[in-house]
């Protein structure tokens, strides 16, 4: 999309920290504009884990913790879209008790639209934007994911796993995927029967391994634990991953442009008659592309 | 279209804020809820950081003629002037007149379905697309009755 004089304007209000043309800002970009943004150098955090782990609940602690210290924190929640009507439920919000409260904290929710992985790749020019903007803390809230999705390394330097008590026996700790890429992992809700021994497995588990990433049990509800988890939060080095970084971004910005193509649906359309083969398929989609 | 579905003031439970929430995820819509126990303030920020183009506000508690206006107000006053605005729950339909004047696009009582709703919903976006005035601080003498 080119820039017109009406983007301009939004960009350069929102930059000079106007909140209301940062929020229109937002949704340009989510209907595909690239805005041309100053970069700077960010601070984010991803934070994953499987639905109902808490991890909207656990951000809203972290957002009281770092605006009434200083910190400007922005939070980008992704809920998934119904692959049905294309609708979405965007409930992450309302667990961040203070998200509406102050000038210090943005909350902005987001809509998967059923792009692979969760995140699009537009996610990472919110990211630039929010810097620019002022926004020193970024979190980045993924949809409830499970072992194998790690996209979210794609764009967050640090990455936070949230779990909860329930998670069955040690074996499913030691299975590869995620958690082998968190640099901190949590167990949410210690108040409840299971979490010391759900936090002792993990913590097992990755003991075997060559530098283990701290294990917290903690409960959003009651604070327990928070803010010995913030503290090894700040003063968490992040695995450097630029390589893993590279291909999920390279992965995202493809997925993007497939979905994006104009003649995604009619070659839908073809495959579901079952008038092209799958191999046509694919090939008619990269002939489109100019 | 990215609607807020906001729970203003002290009402105790938010069964038909979810009911609607839910209808509209199945409508297309992208829906934010916010929770139980909003003020003012907090759901005009809310739809200002979502850049919502609708908000739906429930309210119960009888506190409406309070309530709705001084969030339009605000919204007006935030430069959301364009964002439409609808409420449901316990309306007295001799306090609707007013509700009306201040720019509430819709009025939803005990026993609609959600099907008006998301008829609205399409009236408010084919009328949004041809650049007719709906929004809360446009002037427009149109309503859904």
């Amino acid at each position: 999309m080119e820039m017109g004089v009406k983007e301009q304007d939004i960009i350069r209000s929102a930059l000079q920290g106007r909140r209301r043309d940062l929020s229109r800002l937002l949704t340009l970009i989510e209907s595909g504009f690239e805005p041309n943004i100053p970069l700077q150098e960010s601070w984010t955090m991803g934070v994953t884990g499987p639905p109902g782990a808490g991890k909207s609940s656990l951000i809203g602690n972290f957002v009281d913790y770092w605006s009434s210290r200083g910190d400007k924190v922005a939070v980008l929640a992704v809920d998934p879209s119904s692959p049905k009507s294309g609708g979405a439920l965007l409930g992450d919000r309302m667990r961040m008790v203070s998200a509406d409260s102050g000038d210090s904290v943005f909350v902005r929710s987001l809509a998967t639209r059923n792009h692979p992985g969760g995140l699009s790749a537009y996610i990472s020019t919110m990211i630039d934007c929010l810097t620019a903007c002022g926004w020193n803390k970024i979190v980045i809230e993924t949809v409830g994911s499970g072992q194998s999705d790690y996209r979210i390394a794609a764009f967050t330097d640090r990455i936070l796993l949230v779990d909860g008590p329930d998670r069955g026996d040690i074996v499913q700790a030691e299975k590869a995927g995620i958690i082998e890429l968190a640099d901190i992992i949590v167990v949410n809700k210690s108040d409840l029967e299971g979490s010391e021994q759900a936090a002792e497995a993990i913590n097992s588990s990755l003991s075997m391994g060559p530098s283990p990433p701290p294990v917290h049990l903690v409960c959003s509800h009651d604070g327990a634990g928070i803010e010995e988890l913030i503290h090894d939060i700040e003063n968490c080095i992040p695995e450097a991953r630029s390589a893993l970084r590279a291909r999920e971004r390279l992965i995202s910005a493809w997925d993007s442009r497939l979905l994006n193509n104009p003649e995604l649906n009619r070659v839908v359309g073809l495959l579901e008659t079952g008038s092209i083969t799958l191999e046509d398929a694919i090939k008619e989609i990269a002939s489109s592309e100019v | 279209m990215k609607v807020i579905v906001a729970k203003p003031g002290l009402d105790g439970h938010d069964r038909g804020a979810k009911v609607i929430a839910r209808a509209l995820r199945d409508g297309g819509h992208e829906v934010v809820y916010t929770g139980l126990r909003k003020t003012p303030n907090e759901i005009v920020r809310a739809t200002m950081d979502e850049d919502a183009a609708a908000l739906g506000l429930s309210t119960l508690s009888g506190a409406h003629d309070v309530l709705i206006p001084a969030i339009c107000e605000e919204l007006i006053k935030e430069d959301m002037g364009r964002t439409v605005v609808f409420a449901g729950g316990i309306i007295p339909a001799s306090d609707r007149d007013a509700l009306h004047a201040l720019g509430v696009r819709a009025i939803f009582g005990p026993g609609t379905s959600t099907s008006e709703i998301l008829d609205f919903l399409n009236e408010v976006s084919s009328r949004k697309k041809s650049g007719e005035a709906v929004g809360v601080g446009e002037s427009s003498e149109w309503r859904w009755e």
